[in-house]
């Protein structure tokens, strides 16, 4: 199934889910490209839409919300485990 | 909607207009707390203020807590009020009156060890007061526009669809406020942390830029300080299980309230803004700090997002809670007044803002918000400077 995935600025590089999402689940943004998730990813977090390398920035609403903390794959569940701010 | 922003104040004498019109019975120190409650136990009619403020305290805290005490009585939305103190407290009644003795505003004062003690002290208020209510009843009122209105802004328990929906819908009425000649208030410095790039952005002067530059540096020194490295994660258990990570994730959904109007001028906490537009205050993130702040500054009604639900009030202030989600609408609709969830099932964004300016002006004509019905009104004053 699809979920519907929320990016707020075209720069970004994780979207939020508007569902709970399952592996395999696709997530479907508004102009209509997909990222299939590898891993549940409970509504409201946010989904990888591209690898992102460990100590790279995550971006949302076009500005930067903190680094990887290890390499991230598209379609990974991002949060506390892999994303720290470190300002 | 502009030719419609119309609706039926009270024009005060220092020419701020009112939507509401209370009687207000405030406890200048703690120590009167007791007696004010008995006078609202009484007279429910009345908005009775206590706080947990006394003496013994810093002179930089004592200023504050002049400073919004006062802000409080002058604030339009407050008609009459009854100050009741101890008699031996830093924060006098007699120093409160002369802070607010130009608002021109009828107040009468009751100090407890003068008069003999908490009974007569709460017979003599509630006498002061029933008079006070008769004579507000017959004050006229006045067409009011949206160049009347200042609006403030607080976001509390936020999640990830706080910044995705509410916020932004709540940015989109506030541009549209603005247009009409209103000014909102952006606050909660805290949360501005990690998103100075778009706000700097939206800065109308150097001026504005450098003092917003100066506030958001100088709160994050301070969590650094504070809080050490717990400090980039700034957010309460709620906020993460919500699915945000990081303060500034959660600061740039924050501001997405504040619109996209520019940034006309930066105040301190409690201050009177002096410009119309979108302005910005020095507050902590706490929101019933933040609160009262901007009803200090002579906010008459605040747009309050959450994300995970909050019941909080404000005295003599209406607060507009606006859901981020549709859940939350329907598990707490005694306590929600608009669900601004429906962006996730396909609302636009302008559509909800529409609906929340809507709203706002129901609520200058008279409508209660939940809130209000609930009796929901706490109040704190921000200590050390603003806090977090």
């Amino acid at each position: 199934m699809a979920v519907l995935g929320i990016r707020v600025h075209p720069r970004d590089n994780v979207a939020v889910v508007a569902a709970d999402v399952q592996a395999g689940d696709l997530v479907r943004l508004d102009d209509g490209s997909e990222v299939a998730a590898v891993e549940a990813i409970p509504r409201g977090s946010k989904v990888a839409l591209c690898g992102i390398a460990s100590g790279g920035a995550v971006i949302r609403y076009g500005e930067e919300i903190g680094r990887a903390t290890k390499d991230i794959a598209a379609g990974e569940y991002v949060h506390t485990h892999n994303l720290a701010g470190g300002r | 909607m502009s030719e419609d922003f119309v609706f039926q104040g009270w024009r005060r004498a220092d020419g701020r207009m009112g939507i509401r019109n209370h009687c207000l019975v405030l406890a200048t120190v703690a120590c009167a707390a007791g007696v004010v409650r008995e006078v609202w136990r009484r007279l429910p009619e009345v908005v009775s203020v206590e706080h947990a403020h006394g003496c013994g305290r810093g002179g930089p805290d004592l200023g504050l807590q002049v400073k919004t005490l006062a802000g409080l009585v002058q604030n339009p939305n407050v008609g009459a009020v009854v100050l009741v103190g101890l008699g031996c407290e830093v924060v006098s009644v007699r120093l409160l009156k002369g802070a607010v003795a130009r608002s021109g505003k009828p107040l009468e004062t009751v100090v407890i060890q003068e008069v003999g003690g908490s009974r007569k002290a709460a017979d003599r208020a509630e006498g002061l007061a029933r008079r006070l209510l008769g004579e507000l009843e017959s004050l006229p009122r006045e067409r009011g526009t949206a160049a009347d209105l200042m609006v403030g802004l607080e976001c509390g328990g936020s999640d990830t669809f706080s910044g995705l929906t509410a916020n932004p819908a709540v940015g989109k009425a506030v541009d549209r406020l603005v247009e009409l000649g209103g000014t909102a208030i952006l606050a909660e410095t805290t949360e501005m942390i990690g998103a100075l790039g778009p706000l700097l952005r939206l800065a109308e002067s150097e001026e504005v830029a450098a003092k917003l530059k100066a506030n958001v540096e100088r709160q994050e020194a301070r969590a650094r300080e504070i809080l050490g490295p717990l400090a980039d994660g700034v957010l309460a258990p709620g906020n993460v299980e919500g699915g945000l990570t990081t303060i500034a994730e959660k600061s740039l959904g924050c501001i997405a309230k504040g619109g996209s109007s520019p940034i006309r001028e930066v105040v301190d906490y409690g201050d009177r803004p002096s410009r119309q537009g979108l302005v910005v205050m020095d507050t902590p993130g706490y929101d019933i700090e933040s609160l009262a702040g901007m009803a200090a500054a002579g906010a008459q009604a605040v747009l309050f997002t959450t994300g995970r639900g909050t019941p909080v009030g404000f005295p003599a202030v209406p607060v507009i809670k606006i859901s981020s989600n549709s859940e939350l609408f329907e598990a707490m609709p005694d306590d929600i007044d608009l669900d601004a969830g429906i962006v996730l099932a396909g609302k636009s964004i302008d559509e909800v803002g529409e609906q929340i300016l809507g709203l706002l002006l129901r609520v200058a004509r008279g409508q209660k918000t939940k809130a209000e019905v609930n009796g929901q009104a706490v109040f704190a004053i921000a200590q050390g400077g603003p806090a977090f």
